[in-house]
């Protein structure tokens, strides 16, 4: 892999996505100054839990949640603070997304766009977490179902994982990067459950051939693989939006037959780069190296088009 | 957790009209700050809940050197941490004060 030396620009969209904080993504993301957050960290809109585990509060509770412009579009957007206890899913966390999605409908922005960074459930509250999580899900198909396009940005440390990983399953696009990673079971927990032999989570070569950015858009599961700034997420969030499908019983039908076919297909691969090589790829050993210019050239090359997702 | 609260009288009251400003997460060895325009101009405020008990000595002297050398005044500052060692915590301080400062 060449790596690209470390940009000097100060410029927003050089920025890395995956050292962002969420409201630096945030801000660059959308056109110059427009974002405006909805229930600020100034109204102290806390956890009322982590205190019993005498646990440290954010004021925002890891979810930043509002309106901004995209390309002079209005759009709505939310963002996870991956590194407040690893961007997890929590009673006010999830809230503010349930509402987020619920004033799309009234409002009938051009996209709503979340910017996954999350573990998962937050445990302390788990309760909590999963229906917000199901609230969510439900909330996406009735805002996809009035033709608003919902994609989701996969790029942040803590990756798209656990209830996170089944949001991003109902977003219309999805766009990832190298360091984004997407599933619902992570490397640790599938450990822990099945032992080392059936997935070691130290061997970090494994984890993101089988999680990472290039698997999951040669499969399918995401639809644009894009570099490391926050100028490319912008650059394929705008591409995404007007190819988002329309949410209907065809779409679902023909996805129904793509993930059946596809498990039809892969589904006794023991290893991600024996599917790369069914899919036809010469060198499935090289794809981890590849550059994001490389990799667009290997997906324009292939003898079938990788599917969409949705 | 520990609560912690200081009060501190200034000189002069902190440039800019900033109503609020937030910089840092919570995370291990880190920490948010809130800053809120919002008391008299020669006072200052200082709120802190943080995850490690039994320093409050090193954020008085924090707080105590913060408030010194940028004049705070005007300020309600509120305080969540992580764990943050004093020095990360002097620079969020400093980065919280220069974002009110800002147009």
């Amino acid at each position: 892999m060449d790596f690209k030396p470390v940009s000097l620009s100060t410029s927003p969209l050089d920025q890395s996505w995956y050292e962002a904080s969420a409201r630096a993504r945030l801000a660059g993301l959308l056109d110059a100054d427009t974002f405006q957050e909805f229930i600020g960290p100034e109204q102290r809109m806390m956890s009322p839990h982590l205190p019993l585990f005498d646990l440290p509060r954010a004021f925002d509770d890891g979810m930043i949640v509002g309106r901004g412009l995209l390309e002079e579009r209005p759009v709505l957007i939310a963002a996870q603070e991956g590194r407040f206890m690893g961007g997890a899913f929590g009673e006010i966390h999830g809230a503010k997304l349930v509402g987020l999605l619920r004033a799309a409908l009234a409002v009938k922005p051009a996209a709503v766009l979340i910017l996954f960074d999350t573990g998962g459930v937050r445990l302390q509250e788990a309760n909590a977490g999963e229906t917000a999580i199901a609230e969510i899900m439900r909330a996406i198909t009735q805002v996809r179902t009035a033709g608003i396009p919902v994609i989701g940005l996969i790029g942040g440390r803590a990756g798209c994982y656990g209830g996170g990983g089944l949001i991003a399953g109902t977003c219309a696009r999805l766009v990832i990067s190298e360091g984004g990673r997407l599933s619902v079971s992570g490397p640790e927990v599938i450990e822990t459950n099945r032992g080392a032999e059936e997935f070691d989570s130290r061997d970090r070569a494994l984890v993101w051939r089988t999680m990472g950015g290039k698997h999951r858009r040669l499969i399918g599961a995401a639809d644009a693989f894009v570099d490391d700034t926050i100028g490319a997420f912008r650059k394929a969030v705008l591409a995404a939006i007007p190819a988002a499908p329309s949410f209907d019983l065809a779409t679902l039908e023909a996805e129904q037959a793509r993930l059946e076919a596809r498990l039809d297909r892969f589904g006794d691969a023991r290893d991600a780069t024996e599917i790369w090589g069914g899919l036809g790829i010469a060198d499935p050993a090289a794809v981890p190296g590849l550059t994001t210019e490389g990799f667009d050239a290997l997906l324009a090359r292939l003898p079938e088009e990788p599917h969409h997702a949705r | 957790m520990e609560k912690l609260s200081f009060r501190h009288a200034t000189r002069t009251a902190l440039p800019g009209t900033r109503a609020s400003a937030i910089t840092g997460v919570v995370a291990s060895g880190n920490l948010e700050v809130l800053l809120e325009r919002n008391l008299a101009p020669d006072a200052c405020r200082v709120e802190i809940d943080t995850a490690i008990a039994g320093y409050g000595a090193v954020w008085a002297a924090v707080v105590a050197d913060f408030v010194a050398r940028r004049q705070p005044g005007g300020l309600t500052i509120t305080i969540n941490d992580g764990g943050a060692r004093p020095d990360t915590v002097s620079l969020r301080l400093a980065q919280g004060a220069r974002l009110m400062e800002m147009p």
